[in-house]
């Protein structure tokens, strides 16, 4: 599996550390259930996810990545933009 | 639902049991009956019975199991015909008189995680919940071929878990002392005890120095293939209807209970319903519209060629991890880390690969040669705190079994017994009280055994 950053193309798995699913948190005031929902519970899909990787040995973009979980192919990337800073995955 | 109280102990079939023989006919009529000869009588497995099949063209042997069509109606169906969805209808009809039931299977019996695992049963956890769940576990493996009547080639070899430093052998001298507590075996093994008992390890490595070992003996290993097929012929033979190639695609509700499945094979009505589908648990779960605290990642395992014997137990080594065993064929059989990212693909990638192999050089440079054969992936049910769920869900009758991360096989007898006393009495076994769908949400009994964080993406 290859990982495509935005800035430096198509790169070896290797060089990418994983987050998670790229979900949008809840404000800190929302609650303990909208929390427990952000934190805890996954639609999971087999198929495309929306997912931050980082690119930790390489450019040290945080990337966006649609990635189909079932045949691993790469369908979109983009970098993170400034307003994900908050809502990254917990 | 027919309920006969609290769960029993009965004993196991034997060749003149007169009531899985009328079972056995009742459902196939005149059709001799998987699992029983020429006179209808239930087969049962021997010495004696292999040595006149032997001498008799081996004409004898049948079916393990009918193929049943689905009835229109059960008293209970469960979803997911692996290891732990055929003991779970094995011990509702043993423990709980219940026969009228089916195990609906989207493949072939058996065709998941339970034929795709390392087959290491043990029982060394040492969390409050985990402990008293596997150390039940590891009970029922112990007497499990015989209460089955099939050789499921348990092999209590011992497991063996290496140290390096002094900080993981007080690790292993915690966990060893837990599970003495839990009333398990455990044993902390000098470095020339060890080096006495497995020579070939690479005790003087720069690196990875190998100071001792946590020694559990009755840990070892089990067939994977005939653990489920064994619970499949036991359960077929209490008149369980297993029905393969039948894909549930919907859960039906009505007024927050459930009602049925409708499945590839049409509409079957049943007031309970069980998930069992570690793998696939969120897809399953989804079609009753109920999200699970659970992403799936892969697992991979590997075989080799096979070999003369050279590992007489599981061993496990601590610094980069490996576990790994010898099958009776002679192939390693070892396996690391998931693969640390979301996937539904039964294949990892080669980064996981080359740190398997690396770790297998680290810990016994001598199987440098052999050949691997094989390698696969299993999906994990990964759940935030890396232990298991076995609990009811928020529809009535609907019950969940899921999230056993990448512990799942050795669990197979204790998670269908005690989830089969969940459905059957309506409260948790003893053993599985912890497995607590709502620890998340409360954060009460948390059972983090890596002690990472009770987060996706940790364990």
């Amino acid at each position: 599996m290859r990982i495509t950053c935005p800035l430096c193309g198509e790169r070896d798995r290797r060089e990418f550390t994983y987050r998670g699913a790229a979900l949008d948190a809840p404000a800190a005031d929302d609650g303990a259930e909208a929390w427990h929902s952000h934190v805890h519970l996954r639609q999971n899909p087999a198929g495309p996810l929306e997912e931050w990787w980082h690119h930790q040995q390489g450019c040290g973009s945080w990337i966006r990545v649609r990635r189909d979980t079932v045949s691993h192919v790469m369908l979109a990337s983009a970098l993170a933009k400034p307003e994900d800073a908050d809502g990254g995955s917990a | 639902m027919s309920v006969k109280g609290a769960q029993t102990q009965s004993a196991p079939l034997r060749s003149w049991d007169w009531k899985a023989w009328r079972i056995a006919v009742r459902l196939n009529g005149t059709i001799r009956p998987a699992g029983t000869d020429a006179l209808g009588v239930v087969m049962r497995f021997s010495g004696w019975r292999v040595l006149r099949e032997g001498l008799s063209g081996n004409r004898g042997w049948g079916p393990h199991w009918r193929d049943p069509d689905p009835k229109a109606e059960y008293d209970a169906v469960i979803i997911g015909g692996g290891g732990h969805g055929l003991a779970t209808a094995y011990y509702l009809a043993k423990d709980h008189g219940m026969t009228n039931i089916a195990v609906l299977e989207r493949g072939y019996l058996g065709g998941g995680n339970v034929g795709r695992n390392t087959t290491i049963v043990r029982a060394n956890y040492y969390l409050p919940g985990n402990s008293e769940f596997y150390s039940h576990s590891l009970k029922l493996w112990e007497g499990l071929e015989q209460d089955l009547n099939y050789n499921a080639m348990m092999s209590q070899r011992g497991i063996l878990n290496v140290f390096h430093n002094d900080a993981q052998r007080d690790a292993a001298v915690r966990r060893a002392n837990a599970i003495i507590n839990q009333g398990d075996d455990a044993e902390i093994l000098t470095r020339a005890q060890l080096r006495d008992m497995v020579p070939q390890l690479n005790y003087d490595g720069n690196r990875f120095p190998i100071q001792g070992a946590l020694l559990q003996r009755r840990a070892g290993t089990a067939r994977h293939d005939a653990v489920a097929w064994g619970f499949a012929r036991a359960a077929d033979l209490r008149g369980v209807d297993l029905i393969q190639n039948c894909e549930v695609t919907g859960i039906r509700t009505e007024g927050g209970r459930v009602t049925g499945v409708e499945t590839g094979r049409g509409t079957i009505r049943a007031k309970t319903v069980a998930m069992a589908a570690a793998g696939r648990s969120s897809q399953v779960a989804a079609l009753a519209g109920l999200t699970l605290p659970i992403e799936s990642y892969v697992l991979q395992a590997f075989v080799t060629e096979g070999l003369k014997p050279i590992i007489d137990h599981v061993i496990t080594f601590a610094e980069g991890h490996l576990y790994i065993s010898q099958s009776d064929k002679g192939g390693l059989v070892f396996g690391s880390y998931l693969d640390l990212y979301a996937s539904y693909a039964a294949r990892g990638n080669l980064p996981m690969v080359e740190h398997t192999m690396e770790a297998c050089m680290a810990m016994m440079p001598a199987i440098g040669k052999a050949k691997l054969l094989r390698g696969w992936g299993g999906i994990m049910d990964m759940t935030p705190d890396g232990s298991p769920i076995i609990d009811r869900t928020p529809i009535e009758g609907l019950y969940l079994n899921a999230g056993w991360c990448y512990g799942g096989f050795k669990a197979t007898p204790a998670s269908g017994q005690c989830y089969a006393h969940l459905i059957a009495t309506g409260r948790p076994h003893d053993a599985a009280a912890g497995f607590r769908l709502d620890r998340f949400e409360t954060g009460r009994g948390l059972m983090d055994e890596e002690a990472t964080g009770a987060q996706h993406n940790l364990h």
